[in-house]
């Protein structure tokens, strides 16, 4: 048995998925370049304009921020106050600047591909079928090995980080917006079509708004998935707190990695508490 | 009179198999039958009606028995298997796209069991919506949105939520909804089901008066056969997705088209059907917890009554009080009325049929109150109930003109 099983020569599949990486890159090289050279430009620019601001001002801005988002309450505003003074004091100020840019951009990045397609699995149940096993194999994968088209497609540096963080952070979006259309009571819809809506105004003016609180819990589940590829991303010279933890890692440094992931999780719980708290207000 | 809606043998079925389906049904199979067979449901099969302007045409039957299904035919919200549909001598069985939402927008709107009002937009908003799918300009849309709200009473809950209103308001937002775009047609699929009776009479009648005043065309489903003896001009009786017979509501009570529709009708005899909480009217109480002389005094000047119902916090019934009384019990200064409630009312269950309360009526010198677990529902005002009663008689002639 072992044997008949031995003799079936073994598949290239790695070959052949290799040979399509390459087809792809010779081919499109030309937009790959310009994607990563805009690309870049466009975040360092944001980066730059980020650090412009002065520390103490971004931070009293968010604390601000946080005390309307949150009904006027001092938890959350109290929290970030300390916590980004914290990562200041500790000299990750420039770090975090570029973590929050690269889970901005990757986050507006899946946002606008994820909504439109969303919108398409809820409206045909034929795209549903094929995104839908897309999805789960994405979300299966190790978030690592979408660095590797990355790396291939981008090089190394922030824009192939964002790439791998896309992919691994759109699914979310995708799924909770087909879930929210598709859970807008039928009599809503029956309501909508006999006053003789078109599909676009039946789909702006009742199918959105009311979908709209279980799209913003799959949005705020993408940001959340992006910031968690920040120390992956790193991996492939993107740069920001992710850089501090692994080069600690890397150094066995227990001491920078514990202040550099506490920087991370602080960030984590602002950017998680923020998002919720826009989505109760809107509701 | 005008013909504005004609169905023509129309069949809907839902599922697999529909061929199939429709040889058995053709062969009256039963609707089980074929599910079983074939995996398909009939929903409606061979229907032919016609309903003339300004009619109300009202599809009554059992749960299950294809009224939904019938009345979404009409707008095409559902499209059918086989036949035609003509709205003012056009087939919208055939119409495409653009012209089905304009025929939708233009002729006819439709008012829903569970309202289906928009939960994220205000009353005005929601009442809007047929105008502003239009594309009417936003003022000319909010005054007619206003309007439409005005003549429902609700204008002053324009800037509300649904969920803030009660149901039957939420229902009366559901019909200014429909009635704001103006439309020729109205559908209504048990638009007052969910309604509690004195309610729901109120909105028959408003929705009488709007006929009277303003002639629209209306079909209406019911499972309620008083309702739609009330307000049906034609009633239509529906088994298993076919039509069993199509009259006036006397045709359909004097001539039974068969055996199914006599057993459908055998408590029709009204005075059989009619129960205590059918002819109920509010009542006008006091608490008599808060409530003290000037207030019951204040109150039967205000509601120009003479005798006010008795309740504790709990609207439980207690009995009633005189203006008589609350006039001494105000001058002899005492701040409870409590001593001076009589109790010499007679009650009864919501469900008590009419007629077996004639001699009850007759005997009592004071109204009746309608009591469900000590509470308080309504009140039986012996006019009221003799109208009831003989009204049978009234709506015949009415229907024959
Ligand atoms: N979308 C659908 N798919 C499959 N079957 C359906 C569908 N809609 C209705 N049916 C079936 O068609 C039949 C008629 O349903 P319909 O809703 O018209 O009944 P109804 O008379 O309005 O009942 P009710 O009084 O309970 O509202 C039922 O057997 C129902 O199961
Ligand atoms: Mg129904």
């Amino acid at each position: 048995m072992n044997n008949f099983l031995d003799n079936i020569p073994k598949l290239r599949v790695s070959s052949w998925v290799e040979d399509g990486m390459d087809w792809l890159t010779d081919t499109f090289s030309g937009l790959f370049k310009l994607i990563q050279s805009g690309g870049k430009n466009m975040m360092d620019g944001i980066t730059d304009g980020l650090l412009f601001i002065p520390p103490i001002l971004f931070i009293l801005i968010i604390a601000v921020l946080a005390f309307f988002v949150t009904g006027r309450k001092f938890g959350l505003a109290l929290f970030s106050l300390i916590g980004l003074l914290f990562i200041y004091n500790q000299g990750l100020w420039d770090e975090l600047m570029n973590t929050f840019t690269l889970v901005l951009f990757s986050s507006i990045i899946a946002i606008i591909l994820g909504i439109p397609i969303g919108i398409l699995m809820s409206k045909s149940t034929a795209v549903e079928n094929i995104v839908k096993p897309i999805l789960d194999f994405m979300q299966t994968m190790p978030g690592f090995v979408y660095l590797i088209p990355a790396v291939a497609f981008f090089g190394i540096g922030v824009v192939p980080g964002v790439f791998a963080s896309v992919i691994f952070a759109l699914p979310p979006t995708v799924r909770f917006t087909n879930l929210g259309i598709r859970q807008v009571p039928k009599d809503l819809i029956e309501a909508a079509d006999s006053y003789g809506s078109t599909g676009a105004q039946k789909l702006v003016k009742v199918e959105l708004p009311i979908a709209k609180s279980t799209i913003m819990a799959g949005i705020n589940q993408t940001v959340l998935l992006s910031l968690s590829m920040v120390v992956i991303a790193s991996m492939i010279g993107a740069p920001g707190l992710g850089r501090e933890v692994l080069s600690a890692l890397q150094r066995a440094q227990v001491g920078n990695g514990f202040v550099a992931g506490l920087s991370l999780v602080i960030f984590a719980i602002i950017v998680d508490r923020l998002t919720q708290s826009f989505n109760k207000q809107n509701r | 009179m005008k013909e504005k809606i004609r169905v023509e043998h129309v069949t809907k079925i839902f599922g697999r198999n529909q061929q199939k389906a429709l040889k058995l049904v053709e062969q009256q199979k039963s609707k089980t039958d074929i599910l079983q067979e074939t995996g398909a449901t009939v929903g409606v099969y061979d229907a032919n009606f016609t309903v003339n302007e300004g009619e109300i045409f009202v599809i009554m039957g059992l749960s299950g028995s294809g009224k939904s299904t019938l009345i979404r035919l009409l707008n095409r919200l559902i499209t059918p298997t086989s036949g035609n549909i003509y709205i003012d001598n056009i087939d919208i069985t055939k119409a495409k796209k653009q012209e089905l939402q304009l025929i939708r927008r233009q002729k006819m709107s439709m008012v829903f069991q569970n309202f289906a009002l928009f939960p994220h937009r205000t009353i005005l908003e929601n009442t809007e919506y047929g105008l502003e799918i239009r594309g009417m300009s936003k003022e000319q849309r909010i005054e007619k949105a206003e309007q439409a709200l005005q003549n429902a009473g609700l204008l002053v809950y324009k800037d509300q939520y649904p969920h803030q209103l009660s149901g039957g308001m939420q229902q009366r937002v559901g019909l200014a909804r429909a009635l704001a775009n103006d439309p020729e047609i109205l559908l209504m699929d048990e638009a007052f089901s969910a309604l509690d009776p004195l309610i729901r009479k109120d909105m028959q009648d408003e929705l009488l008066e709007l006929q009277a005043n303003v002639k629209k065309t209306i079909v209406f489903i019911t499972h309620d056969l008083n309702e739609a003896l009330r307000i049906g001009d034609r009633i239509a009786i529906m088994k298993d997705g076919q039509i069993m017979q199509i009259g006036t509501g006397e045709e359909i009570l004097t001539n039974p088209a068969n055996h199914y529709i006599q057993t459908f009708l055998e408590d029709v005899d009204r005075s059989k059907v009619l129960t205590a909480e059918s002819a109920m009217v509010r009542p006008i109480t006091i608490n008599t917890e808060h409530d003290g002389p000037k207030v019951a005094l204040q109150r039967m000047r205000e509601e120009e009554v003479s005798v006010l119902l008795a309740t504790n916090r709990q609207k439980q019934f207690l009995g009633y009080i005189t203006a008589d009384d609350a006039l001494k019990a105000a001058k002899d200064g005492v701040s409870s009325v409590t001593s001076y409630i009589r109790t010499d009312m007679p009650t009864v269950e919501p469900a008590t049929l009419l007629q077996d309360l004639l001699s009850t009526i007759s005997d009592s010198p004071t109204p009746i109150a309608v009591v469900e677990d000590h509470r308080l529902r309504g009140i039986l005002i012996r006019g009221v109930v003799l109208e009831a009663l003989s009204s049978s008689t009234q709506e015949e002639v009415n229907t024959n003109e």
